[in-house]
């Protein structure tokens, strides 16, 4: 697909890869909406993209509330116009350090599933339908080795990315023949604030930077050769452009 | 006829009165035999504006609904005073004066200006917001709820009054003809050898409690169609094939942009009696009482004395009312033999 002009939805947008997507998302000519629940986080994200010349533009929301959905879609789509590129990035690990099944809350489960399915599953709702009556559209879930693995202590984030991963597939499966691309990506183990929440003890000098996987990611979308309903890994891609 | 209290559970059920002005007879149908209704090559166009939150509460004695967008951040408002949507529009009280330069406030984040007043209705106010962009969209969609009806048994919510394919968010009220439109039935009519088309037109509000301001209505609004709709629509009406429009709106769109030879623009025709559609064959509506200004526009579409007689069988058949209610199809050739199934 082209990214230049294309109005971008990204959630989980105020830091780690969610950030790097829409810096280089930007930097290559998309018109982005950015999505955290942190003002302050958004904004300023929103802002470095502006100084470099990008366009950029930061809402807030929580999209494991139901009320929220609407209101960014219709606000993203006011800013940007109809959303062509969306980004479900935003997610969360439940309770940490991560518990073992048998410590896990009914409740805690069912605000990971809130926040990591419900959550896409609404915003795409939202946009989908328009992507595939007017010109299609791409969807991107943001995945994990977690959602094809069974570790120990990831049940309630494993649980959500897995069905996350299917969710990816069936829209693939429903709008594939009306233009809509959907497709889930491992991004790999990162330096972010999520993995120092998960996994503590990490080297850092172990892992990935965000940067770097938010280019391999961009390169997947640019490539036209993804079959439609993949689950994809960003260490899968070879070359990375600077 | 009784209005629909609220949204629909179950919308294929939700019954379609099919008026065949062709045939000059009309019957009931179900919305989930739209498919059968259609023929290959026919063009169903929609609305794909969504619905803002248009209805801002300053106070008690104070509502604002937004019925136009000037630019980015300059609206016309029509001021309600005090009364709830549980009270009817023309019974609600006249607002306090609001001259130019009044400052209003929409909670804590949104602000405005009031910017002009109608020479002709105090009520009709411009207000310019405070805010820009984000903060301008952030700000209105937390403050602002969707216009509410006097008729419904409970508050409208944001997602009540979206189609499932909204985009853009244009409309003061909902482009309601397309409600019942669930993905199953467009795609339905795609697999019937129909396309669907999608245009976007800013559909205003319905009612101001004013007779002299309603006599206004609808007010001048801004439409936009996709260079590839308007293809499609101009190969359909090359091939003779029917041009369904999907509510008012559409018709106002497609008609407008006939007349002015322009796809995007400021549509200020008025359908009705008088008018004879170049484009548009045929039109998927709501379901609205005989004497109001919705039903005159049918009138564009249908003789006067075969729309009383199918809406006289309607009322007796327990059709529901409103923008939450049944539909009804008024298209030549729609009951005749070519109907299959």
């Amino acid at each position: 697909m082209q990214i230049a002009q294309t109005a971008t939805l990204i959630t989980g947008a105020g830091r780690g890869l969610g950030r790097a997507l829409g810096e280089e998302l930007a930097r290559k000519g998309a018109r982005v909406v950015l999505v955290a629940r942190t003002r302050a986080d958004v904004e300023a994200v929103a802002r470095t993209i502006r100084e470099r010349g990008g366009e950029a533009h930061a809402l807030v929301a929580d999209l494991g509330r139901k009320e929220d959905v609407y209101p960014l879609v219709g606000a993203a789509s006011a800013l940007v116009g109809p959303i062509g590129l969306l980004i479900h990035n935003a997610s969360t690990l439940g309770p940490t350090p991560l518990r073992l099944l048998l410590d896990t809350d009914c409740e805690d489960l069912s605000r990971v599933l809130e926040t990591n399915l419900l959550g896409p599953f609404r915003v795409s709702r939202a946009v989908a339908g328009s992507m595939a009556l007017g010109t299609g559209g791409t969807i991107v879930h943001v995945s994990s080795d977690a959602s094809v693995n069974a570790y120990e202590r990831w049940g309630a984030y494993s649980v959500s990315k897995a069905a996350l991963d299917h969710l990816a597939r069936l829209w693939a499966a429903e709008l594939g023949s009306h233009g809509v691309r959907s497709f889930s990506v491992d991004p790999g183990e990162m330096r972010t604030q999520m993995h120092a929440d998960a996994v503590p003890e990490a080297d850092p000098a172990t892992l990935a930077d965000p940067n770097d996987v938010a280019r391999r990611i961009v390169t997947l979308l640019e490539s036209d050769s993804v079959a439609n309903g993949a689950r994809l890994l960003a260490s899968d891609v070879r070359e990375v452009p600077s | 006829m009784r209005a629909a209290s609220a949204p629909r559970t179950q919308p294929h059920s939700e019954r379609l009165l099919v008026i065949d002005p062709g045939a000059g007879t009309f019957a009931d149908r179900r919305i989930l035999e739209l498919p059968r209704l259609t023929h290959p090559g026919d063009v169903w166009v929609v609305n794909d504006a969504a619905t803002l939150p248009a209805s801002l509460v300053i106070s008690p004695e104070l509502e604002l609904r937004l019925v136009a967008q000037e630019d980015e951040r300059t609206f016309w408002a029509l001021a309600f005073g005090s009364g709830d949507a549980r009270v009817p529009t023309e019974q609600r009280a006249l607002p306090p004066p609001l001259p130019v330069g009044t400052t209003l406030r929409f909670g804590e984040e949104l602000s405005a200006r009031v910017v002009a007043v109608d020479a002709h209705s105090a009520r009709l106010i411009a207000i310019r917001f405070e805010q820009s962009d984000a903060r301008l969209w952030q700000g209105l969609y937390r403050a602002g709820r969707p216009i509410q009806y006097a008729y419904l048994s409970r508050p409208l919510a944001l997602w009540d009054v979206q189609n499932g394919y909204a985009s853009r968010p244009w409309a003061f009220e909902m482009p309601s003809a397309g409600r019942p439109l669930s993905f199953e039935l467009l795609f339905g009519l795609e697999r019937a050898g129909a396309e669907v088309l999608r245009l976007t037109h800013a559909a205003g509000i319905s009612s101001t409690g004013d007779s002299a301001l309603d006599r206004r209505l609808p007010i001048p609004e801004r439409y936009e169609i996709p260079r590839a709709s308007a293809e499609r629509v101009s190969l359909a009406r090359a091939r003779r094939s029917r041009v369904v429009a999907v509510g008012t709106s559409v018709t106002r769109a497609l008609e407008s942009a006939e007349l002015g030879g322009h796809r995007a623009g400021v549509a200020e025709l008025l359908l009705g009696p008088g008018y004879r559609p170049r484009v548009v064959s045929g039109i998927l509506s709501g379901m609205h009482e005989p004497n109001t200004t919705h039903f005159s526009l049918l009138e564009a579409f249908a003789p006067r004395g075969l729309l009383e007689a199918s809406f006289a069988h309607a009322e007796r058949a327990g059709y529901l009312e409103h923008e939450f209610g049944d539909a009804c199809l008024i298209l030549p050739g729609a009951l005749s033999s070519t109907e299959c199934g």
